[in-house]
């Protein structure tokens, strides 16, 4: 069995792990330099903080998940810092270094990981706004904050970890703004009691946040980010609908994560609404087998369930493989695996509910404010686009306003504008929001530049 | 059973929803059938060229009709589709390709085609950012580009607008003669017309099939690609003789090119551009424009046009069923044409008759090739 893994996260060292255990050498395929995932990203060489200092509760594990990909490397076919453009049956169209390769495969885990989800913030695209992800790389990876007086905004687990991560580091933290009131936080609770060290670490890191002076305001909304040709403040309201007004350089937004599950979509897998995640994922059957022929899920990229679940499903995801190409299974593992999936879901769904995506507020996004900025389009142009009058006629589903407005036609092919321009698009149909779809994957999946022309 | 309607149009294509336009402002009942959305397949994404320069002769007489409704595209439809007059240049490569060019000044003469031969030199004066392997060009002034996810759902929203019934989702399940008029039945419902309009693109020719005049239409996926945005330089639409590359700009900034094909399955149907002739397209446009070098690709994409072997489409009435008319199997140049072969339809429902020698395009010319 000729075998890849693309990614190098918890999940995809977990399958690889597998597959050497069981006499395979994979092609191994990551964008980064070494493995580790986002979440558990290494440092550039050079940096003196320590795993505690990178990782915090998690630095056992971010240390496990670095020696076992380290062992591993020699034992696979790893390709890093390589990016996986295409999937088609039975290859990997691949650029690294310059180079082109279409890369043989007969089965593919996919454990692609997630990104961030957005909300269309006026403002939102003034130099100084990163995403939560994106804050949290530039400390962790690079060793730079995203500015000296920093204010979060979003919510979702994230939101409190990578600020409680910045007030470590001794950036000023100059607001954390959660969308979701403390009231749905505390009806959750009763789930997130199923992981009760998880949620404990929550709690904690909202304790850190309030005793260290933190502004924070929870069930509040961001109004707009301000500021001439940068960051200068942002104004948010609070659950009473006051209006504030906070001084920041830097803005970290994420409201949750997504599947980056577009690798997927072009090899044909199925996807399905998950209204918990309010989420498109690749279906599977718990296993990590897709209906497409040869294509397993793992991970984060299957639909959003954290760093220890990716773990257990990208090794299951291996022994799947493993299975349907004949080979022998350790049943007694994949047992213990199962167990482990099966006792995750819960508090993955309490997690959501905690934590929801703030739909009403993208659905409310103002008519002049970008949710494209790729292509600039405005949430306004969107609404415009779902008209019945309109001049091409009303577009009733996501692919038609990007074909009517180009929503999600740039750089970022809709990674980032897709989920609220969803959500613009349904409430101003009037309809649910699974109902207008999803945007359909083409390749490549991140852009790749035209080579030089070949020497004559 | 008496008729519903006058016209029965399959398909929404460019063609079909023109046709539906052009024959309800008329006054014409006309029901239009798609199984999507309009404009779902080839009219929807191919590369948006509204290009003469280069046409077959005997394309050149619909695509001239056809140049002159893009040019009142906005007063017909209330949009002009980003229609732009950048001018198209063709491009030779070397003495064989610019002898073509030559060649092709006769063609354009005779049918009062703009055209202007232009050698090296001075393609380098006008268009200095040519690369060394271009030797000559053609230029025709009057063409152009245009956002062809834009032309078929405003041509059917000014049907629509216009009185005719544009059905989307709407496969047809059954079509039939019963000797009298067409009978054609989708999501349970049934119409009555004396005449159809064969406007399926590709599957235009399962259609003639099943009314005796199967033709030898082929699926055509023709892969393009989107760069990011860059500052604007390409003004004219560019390709080449042989056609193995295409490729023109947008004032926004994306350059859009495109050659080879992609794979496609048309019962799904889908399309899929394929890696190989994305990368072959890439160094293709590089040799044409250098400076292209480094920019980066954002997207690439496909779609199933119906390709007939001698590339003309297939335009007229059927020898086999009265009151059914074929415009199908435009071989790629159903975006520049459609409008125009819309308006010829039109006029052989209404009139009986069309300025435009259509000989050429007839149906049973693969026939009487294997017959002679």
């Amino acid at each position: 069995m000729r075998v890849a893994v693309v990614g190098a996260g918890p999940a995809g060292t977990r399958a690889v792990e597998v597959l050497v255990r069981a006499g395979h050498r994979p092609v191994w395929i990551d964008e980064a330099p070494a493995n580790g995932g986002r979440i558990y990203q290494r440092p550039v060489a050079g940096t003196t903080r320590s795993a505690r200092d990178l990782y915090g509760t998690e630095a056992a594990k971010a240390k496990a998940i670095h020696a076992l990909g380290d062992r591993l490397r020699a034992a696979s076919d790893w390709r890093p810092e390589t990016l996986v453009w295409n999937l088609r049956p039975g290859l990997l169209d691949t650029f690294s270094a310059g180079r082109h390769e279409a890369i043989r495969a007969e089965r593919v885990i996919l454990c692609t990981g997630a990104m961030d989800r957005i909300l269309p913030v006026p403002g939102w695209t003034l130099p100084g706004v990163f995403t939560l992800g994106g804050a949290q790389i530039a400390l962790k990876a690079h060793g730079v904050a995203i500015g000296a007086r920093v204010a979060f905004l979003g919510t979702g687990p994230l939101l409190w970890l990578v600020a409680t991560q910045y007030l470590d580091a001794g950036v000023a933290v100059a607001l954390v703004l959660d969308t979701t009131p403390f009231r749905t936080k505390a009806r959750a609770a009763a789930g997130l009691l199923a992981e009760p060290a998880t949620f404990g670490k929550g709690l904690a890191l909202v304790a850190r946040l309030r005793l260290a002076g933190v502004r924070v305001i929870e069930g509040g909304a961001p109004v707009a980010i301000e500021g001439a040709d940068a960051v200068a403040s942002v104004r948010v309201r609070d659950r009473a609908g006051r209006e504030h007004a906070v001084a920041c350089d830097a803005v970290g937004l994420g409201f949750g994560l997504k599947p980056e599950s577009q690798l997927a979509d072009l090899a044909g897998a199925p996807f399905r609404f998950e209204p918990t995640q309010r989420n498109w994922v690749p279906e599977h059957d718990g296993t990590g087998r897709t209906p497409a022929s040869g294509i397993y899920v793992a991970g984060d990229g299957a639909g959003i369930a954290g760093a220890d679940a990716a773990e257990l499903a990208g090794a299951r995801a291996a022994w799947a493989a493993i299975a349907d190409a004949g080979g022998r299974v350790e049943a007694a593992e994949v047992a213990r695996l199962d167990r482990g999936l099966a006792r995750l879901p819960p508090f993955r769904a309490a997690l959501e509910r905690a934590f929801p995506y703030p739909a009403a507020l993208a659905a409310r996004t103002p008519d002049g404010t970008i949710v494209c900025r790729c292509e600039a389009v405005t949430a306004g142009e969107l609404r415009e686009a779902a008209r019945a009058s309109h001049v091409t006629g009303g577009a009733h589903e996501v692919n038609r306003a990007k074909a009517f407005t180009r929503v999600g036609m740039g750089r970022c092919q809709g990674r980032l504008c897709g989920p609220p321009a969803a959500e613009i698009l349904a409430a101003a149909l009037g309809c649910g929001i699974a109902e207008v779809g999803r945007l359909r994957g083409q390749p490549p999946v991140k852009p790749i530049p035209i080579p030089a022309e070949a020497a004559a | 059973m008496s008729a519903t309607h006058d016209v029965l149009i399959l398909g929404g294509g460019g063609a079909g929803c023109s046709a539906a336009l052009h024959l309800a402002r008329r006054g014409a009942r006309v029901a239009l059938f798609e199984r999507g959305l309009v404009g779902s397949q080839a009219s929807g994404v191919n590369y948006g060229g509204v290009r003469q320069n280069g046409r077959h002769p005997a394309e050149l007489p619909i695509a001239r009709r056809s140049r002159e409704i893009w040019a009142r595209l906005r007063e017909l439809i209330g949009t002009d589709a980003e229609f732009e007059v950048t001018g198209h240049l063709k491009l030779a490569r070397n003495a064989e390709e610019e002898a073509e060019l030559a060649d092709y000044m006769q063609v354009a003469r005779a049918h009062d085609l703009p055209l202007e031969l232009i050698g090296a030199n001075r393609l380098r004066e006008r268009w200095p950012w040519l690369g060394p392997r271009v030797v000559a060009g053609a230029f025709a002034p009057e063409d152009g580009a245009a956002n062809p996810r834009l032309l078929a759902p405003a041509l059917a929203q000014a049907a629509r607008k216009a009185g005719a019934e544009i059905h989307e989702h709407a496969p047809v399940t059954e079509i039939a003669h019963d000797g009298d008029r067409f009978v054609v039945r989708a999501g349970g419902r049934a119409w009555r017309a004396p005449i159809a309009l064969n406007c399926m693109g590709f599957w235009g020719g399962e259609i003639a099939a099943r009314f005796g005049e199967p033709v030898p239409v082929a699926p055509l996926a023709p892969n393009m690609l989107v760069s990011e945005p860059i500052p604007y330089f390409i003004e004219p639409n560019m390709g080449v003789v042989g056609g193995d590359v295409y490729l023109r700009q947008i004032r926004r900034g994306n350059v859009i090119f495109g050659g080879g094909r992609g794979v496609s399955d048309p019962a799904i149907p889908r399309a899929r551009p394929l890696p190989e002739p994305m990368l072959a397209a890439m160094a293709r446009a590089v040799e044409l424009v250098p400076s292209l070098a480094g920019v980066q690709v954002i997207r690439s994409w496909t779609g199933i046009d119906g390709e007939m072997p001698d590339r003309l489409p297939v335009i007229g009435p059927s020898r086999t069923t009265a009151g059914l008319i074929h415009a199908f199997g435009f071989s790629g140049h159903g975006f520049m044409l459609g409008p125009g072969i819309g308006a010829i339809l039109a006029e052989l429902v209404l009139d009986g008759r069309t300025d435009v020698p259509l000989d050429p395009f007839r149906i049973d010319r693969f026939a009487l090739g294997s017959a002679a």
